[in-house]
């Protein structure tokens, strides 16, 4: 138990161990474990962001999903409604067309008939004038009677 | 007393190993040689060293910083695993106690602080080896060389030679002085040293104080290698004496008192390089603060 040289040798010793250790042994073990600290801690940062925004994601998709919902029931509506009335149109229209098409035929028929009354009238009257003339051509003067003749065949 | 030979007594056995190998000029025949006893030993004064003590702990440093360096260059920010693990807990904890301690700025601290624990622990951690296993070991050695027996001595635990304990403790203290004098300058450092615990408004109270408070002061400051470093020694020496006292028993009964002991010591080995290493950090904060 004599003091002597050794305390110097455990001195130098100490203090090379000491400097090799503060140059090539704490540096790069620190530096790893705080680079896998804030690893860490960015991919918890992430992972919290990741999860928020999925929340947000499904959100929107669901409201997206009600608006389209609303959306189609309102268009299938709307086209039922639109096909109503168009049939409702075409009915309108349709009669509307039958009943001109009705009118007319009424309208060329009193006309066909009154085309073929008077036709009639004229021949019969010219038949009668024909008759009478016949009679008359013996005993009266047409030239004498011709007002009467012609107030005769007015009336007819 | 395993070595099986009957002629030595107890008291012999238990100086021989509490002998460091000692080299050194011998001073009756002038030759630098290994010292054959205890008294030769004594007598070659401060200009020896002991290769035991210094081997023992170069090893143990060496293998430390060759476990960590390795470590240190394998070392991923990845999942870590096995060794990394081991070490990167030591690191934290290391890191714990600095930051907890030590509130000023230096890179130094931190590396400073894991040397003298773990290699502390290594050196402490001998002492768990059976006391006669590397004695032994070293003696084959010594006898295969030429030597008698009887005069190779082997110290296995560095840190039961006040000359090991010592030498980190003065490593510390001169750190101390250096980081004293950078931070607070050497005015600051005389001021601390001259003008405390005694102080007084009045300018020639003052100067009048400076001698008590210098005695006081220097007195507190060399106290404080000298019990940071005969702590260690102590415990580890009181405890390394009762391991070599354990081993005069008949060997069929040693492990009745050895393995409680041993159990026992882990704590103890571990707590006082923890003690060491706080102590350390609790001084270099010391010379960084500049509250005085």
């Amino acid at each position: 138990m004599n003091i002597n040289l050794t305390m110097i040798g455990q001195l130098i010793m100490f203090a090379m161990f000491t400097w090799f250790c503060m140059k090539f042994i704490w540096p790069p073990i620190v530096a790893a474990m705080q680079a896998r600290k804030k690893h860490i801690e960015n991919g918890l940062i992430a992972a919290e962001r990741g999860f928020s925004e999925h929340q947000e994601a499904q959100q929107k998709a669901e409201e997206i999903l009600n608006q389209s919902k609303d959306q189609a029931a309102e268009i299938i509506a709307n086209a039922g409604r639109q096909a109503t009335n168009m049939v409702e149109d075409a009915k309108n229209l349709a009669t509307q067309e039958a009943d001109k098409i009705k009118t007319n035929a009424q309208a060329e028929i009193e006309q066909e008939t009154a085309r073929a009354r008077n036709t009639l009238k004229e021949q019969v009257s010219d038949l009668v004038m024909q008759g009478v003339g016949s009679v008359l051509a013996r005993e009266v003067d047409v030239k004498a009677h011709q007002d009467i003749l012609g107030k005769l065949s007015q009336t007819l | 007393m395993s070595t099986g030979n009957e002629t030595i007594t107890s008291s012999d056995y238990i100086k021989h190993h509490l002998q460091n190998l000692t080299y050194g000029q011998n001073p009756n025949t002038g030759v630098w040689e290994l010292a054959h006893s205890t008294q030769e030993a004594k007598d070659m004064g401060f200009m020896a060293i002991h290769l035991d003590t210094l081997g023992v702990s170069f090893i143990l440093g060496a293998l430390f910083l060759f476990l960590f360096y390795r470590t240190g260059k394998k070392m991923t920010a990845d999942t870590p695993s096995g060794i990394q693990n081991f070490i990167e807990s030591i690191i934290d904890f290391i890191e714990n106690n600095v930051r907890g301690s030590f509130n000023g700025k230096n890179p130094l601290v931190a590396p400073l602080s894991l040397t003298v624990f773990i290699w502390i622990v290594l050196m402490n951690t001998m002492d768990l080896v059976p006391v006669d296993w590397l004695p032994y070991v070293a003696q084959q050695v010594g006898v295969f060389f030429g030597a008698d027996p009887h005069h190779v001595f082997f110290k296995v635990v560095p840190t039961t030679d006040p000359n090991a304990t010592f030498g980190l403790a003065i490593g510390i203290f001169l750190l101390m002085l250096y980081y004293s004098i950078k931070i607070k300058g050497f005015g600051g450092f005389s001021a601390e040293l001259t003008l405390h615990p005694f102080e007084s408004k009045n300018i020639f109270v003052k100067l009048l104080l400076i001698p008590a408070n210098f005695f006081l002061e220097s007195v507190s400051l060399i106290a404080k290698p000298v019990s940071h470093s005969l702590r260690l020694f102590g415990n580890m020496y009181a405890g390394e004496m009762i391991f070599i006292l354990i081993a005069l028993l008949p060997f069929w009964i040693q492990w009745t008192l050895s393995l409680p002991w041993a159990i026992f010591h882990i704590l103890i080995i571990l707590l006082q390089a923890f003690i060491f290493m706080t102590l350390v950090i609790v001084y270099m904060d010391m010379a960084h603060n500049k509250e005085h």
